[in-house]
């Protein structure tokens, strides 16, 4: 069996944002990390290795930089890393993205496709089920929970107030949402192997390996989404709830909290 | 000379600080108030392949390098001086010796476990009246000819993973020679030792300054018979195989004194920006800015010993001196900066509420054990002075 995780290495919005002066994120810039959703669907995919034994390729499309990401992943246990860069794909909406990823999913022999539902820099959800239209496959979105039964996948797709258990056969795409589990560290000898060039090959694809795309649907010219503005968004705490406290007990609270602050 | 990292050291410290962060970070304070060895913890740094990090991948390990298993003691010790000595002990005390002088079978017996984290290590040298002076270790091993048993007597103390540990390497008198003026001289010898062998048993538990859910516990040997093959190394040269484990334990308890420095030192720059005193943040204040230039200052120096220490385990034959120095300099780094910090802290750091109060008090036990700083100085000044 082959799965393919698509990642997106994404900025840690954590260590600050940084825009250009066009609007556009600063990538360079910034600290980044792994989406978490799709941290979530990689680890989703690795247990499913850890049952079955099947191979797990991870795909990214992003600057040279993005290898890093991959290499991230082939320390978590993934089997071999594609890296999709060209200057040409640049400015990328989520139309030319999901075409981009399209193209150079139809080089790869496939069983499942694991997407995140969204990344943390875009926040659109659109490419994951984008991909699984160009490839005309079968997509379950929103994935709380993936298993696989034979030729199919069974998934709980998540709502608001309930859930869905949905059989798709595969091949297929499924969503990941980062509440799917809790994803394993990489190891440290996992590290070593994944920067290890005879045990480790990236595989580096530019606009000449996509399969039946066209030019006038990649980069920034193939993208109908233009960025009017982007701004930073104003952070607030998550807050606290705290119930079953008599008034003196909450106001004792309140008052540690302030001291803890060194507000009072 | 390049000091950079490269870039699978670099994601090797990621790796090392989102676990610590994650995973450590919460459970220290509880730790250091309960004094219960932190078995959880253990075993998420077991599945997450921590346990034998420079051990080859042939006997369980993940093939990593020294430097690699420095930063991972390392930034554990940001967070807990505990958990970060339990990796320390097992590694460097227990797993080491094996590699370095034994038998292939011993290696697949006790690395194999050792290195996945199945078993934890242990090393038992000192005794009540053998600390800095370890020639003056009473503990011995008898040869029964009958049996081909060693037959072990005598007690063990202040032995870090104490209780917790499934394999110990314990140093015995085995012999008594004469020198070429007719004076009596021990020979010692090592021993691999199984928790649970007929005649070894567990004194008193200490109750410590610091690092307080590290289980360090008296051992005794009454009559504890050991199969033959057990004896690690050859018999006689136990003192000197003892000494060289120490070597490299020194650089895993020079990373843990690195490493609370580190973490205090970055507490104290988190504190100093939020505490606000005659209007604006202590931060502000020349001599804040002063303490932490000269703390700052101090731990990047110890981290190049360290580092530098790490490597010549890695490339050299014998690192005595560069481990006795990286200790040196780190354990006495890790006491200045940690009680820096909670001066700074003022008041607050005195309380059990801010982390610097406990690294303190970590701290303290790294100008002590595996060799006081004395002993480094010994090491230090005999090669010099040679």
């Amino acid at each position: 069996m082959n799965i393919v995780v698509c990642i997106k290495q994404v900025p840690d919005t954590k260590g600050g944002v940084v825009f250009n002066p066009d609007g556009t994120l600063n990538r360079a810039a910034m600290l980044t990390i792994m989406n978490p959703d799709d941290r979530a669907g990689l680890e989703a995919a690795l247990r499913i290795k850890d049952e079955t034994g099947a191979k797990v390729t991870v795909l990214t499309m992003g600057l040279p930089k993005a290898e890093e990401v991959l290499r991230e992943a082939i320390a978590m246990g993934a089997d071999e890393g594609i890296l999709v860069t060209d200057r040409v794909l640049g400015g990328a909406d989520t139309w030319a993205t999901s075409t981009t990823i399209a193209g150079a999913l139809r080089n790869i022999d496939y069983d499942l496709i694991i997407t995140g539902r969204q990344a943390i820099d875009g926040d659109t959800a659109q490419v994951g089920p984008q991909i699984a239209e160009h490839l005309g496959l079968p997509t379950v979105s929103y994935a709380q929970a993936i298993k696989v039964e034979g030729d199919s996948v069974v998934v709980e797709r998540q709502y608001e107030d309930r859930y869905h258990v949905i059989k798709a056969k595969m091949p297929c795409l499924v969503t990941a949402l980062s509440e799917l589990n809790e994803p394993r560290y990489m190891t440290p000898g996992g590290i070593f192997d994944a920067f290890d060039e005879e045990k480790t090959k990236i595989t580096v694809w530019g606009r000449a390996d996509l399969k039946d795309v066209d030019d006038s649907n990649l980069g920034l010219k193939g993208s109908p989404t233009q960025i009017a503005k982007a701004s930073d968004k104003v952070r607030k705490g998550t807050g606290e709830k705290v119930t079953d406290l008599d008034p003196t007990e909450a106001v004792n609270y309140i008052a540690g909290k302030l001291k803890e602050k060194h507000i009072i | 000379m390049d000091f950079t990292l490269d870039k699978k050291h670099e994601m090797a410290r990621k790796l090392f600080q989102d676990f610590a962060v994650n995973e450590v970070r919460p459970r220290a304070q509880e730790v250091d108030e309960t004094e219960i060895f932190p078995r959880d913890t253990v075993d998420k740094m077991v599945k997450a392949g921590f346990m034998g990090i420079p051990v080859p991948k042939e006997y369980g390990g993940q093939g990593c390098d020294p430097l690699t298993y420095v930063m991972a003691v390392e930034e554990l010790a940001k967070e807990c001086g505990t958990t970060a000595v339990i990796l320390s002990a097992h590694t460097s005390l227990c797993i080491d010796p094996i590699m370095t002088y034994g038998t292939e079978e011993q290696k697949q017996k006790y690395v194999v476990p050792l290195a996945k984290g199945e078993k934890l290590g242990a090393f038992g040298l000192t005794e009540p009246g053998a600390g800095t002076d370890a020639q003056g270790a009473q503990t011995k091993a008898v040869l029964d000819e009958a049996t081909g048993e060693w037959v072990l007597n005598g007690s063990k103390c202040f032995i870090t993973n104490g209780k917790e540990a499934d394999v110990y390497i314990i140093i015995a008198v085995t012999d008594i020679v004469e020198d070429k003026r007719g004076r009596k001289q021990k020979r010692f010898s090592c021993f691999i030792v199984e928790k649970g062998t007929p005649g070894f048993s567990f004194g008193t538990k200490e109750k410590k300054m610091g690092i307080r859910g590290s289980s360090t516990y008296e051992l005794i040997f009454e009559d504890c018979r050991i199969p033959q093959e057990n004896l690690l190394g050859v018999r006689g040269k136990g003192f000197g195989m003892a000494m060289h484990t120490l070597d490299g334990g020194r650089i895993g308890i020079a990373s843990q004194a690195l490493g609370l420095a580190e973490g205090a030192l970055q507490r104290a720059i988190d504190f100093t920006k939020e505490r606000k005193q005659f209007g604006r943040s202590i931060s502000a204040f020349q001599n804040t800015q002063f303490q932490l230039a000269n703390m700052a200052t101090k731990v990047e120096a110890a981290k190049m010993l360290v580092y530098k220490a790490a490597v010549a385990k890695a490339t050299q034959k014998t690192y005595s001196v560069e481990a006795a120095m990286a200790k040196l300099a780190a354990a006495e780094v890790a006491m200045d900066v940690t009680t820096k910090a909670v001066q700074l802290h003022g008041g607050y750091g005195y309380t059990r509420e801010y982390d610097v109060e406990r690294m303190m008090r970590d701290a303290k036990i790294t100008e002590i054990y595996e060799g006081t700083s004395e002993v480094q100085r010994m090491v230090i000044s005999a090669n010099i002075l040679n």
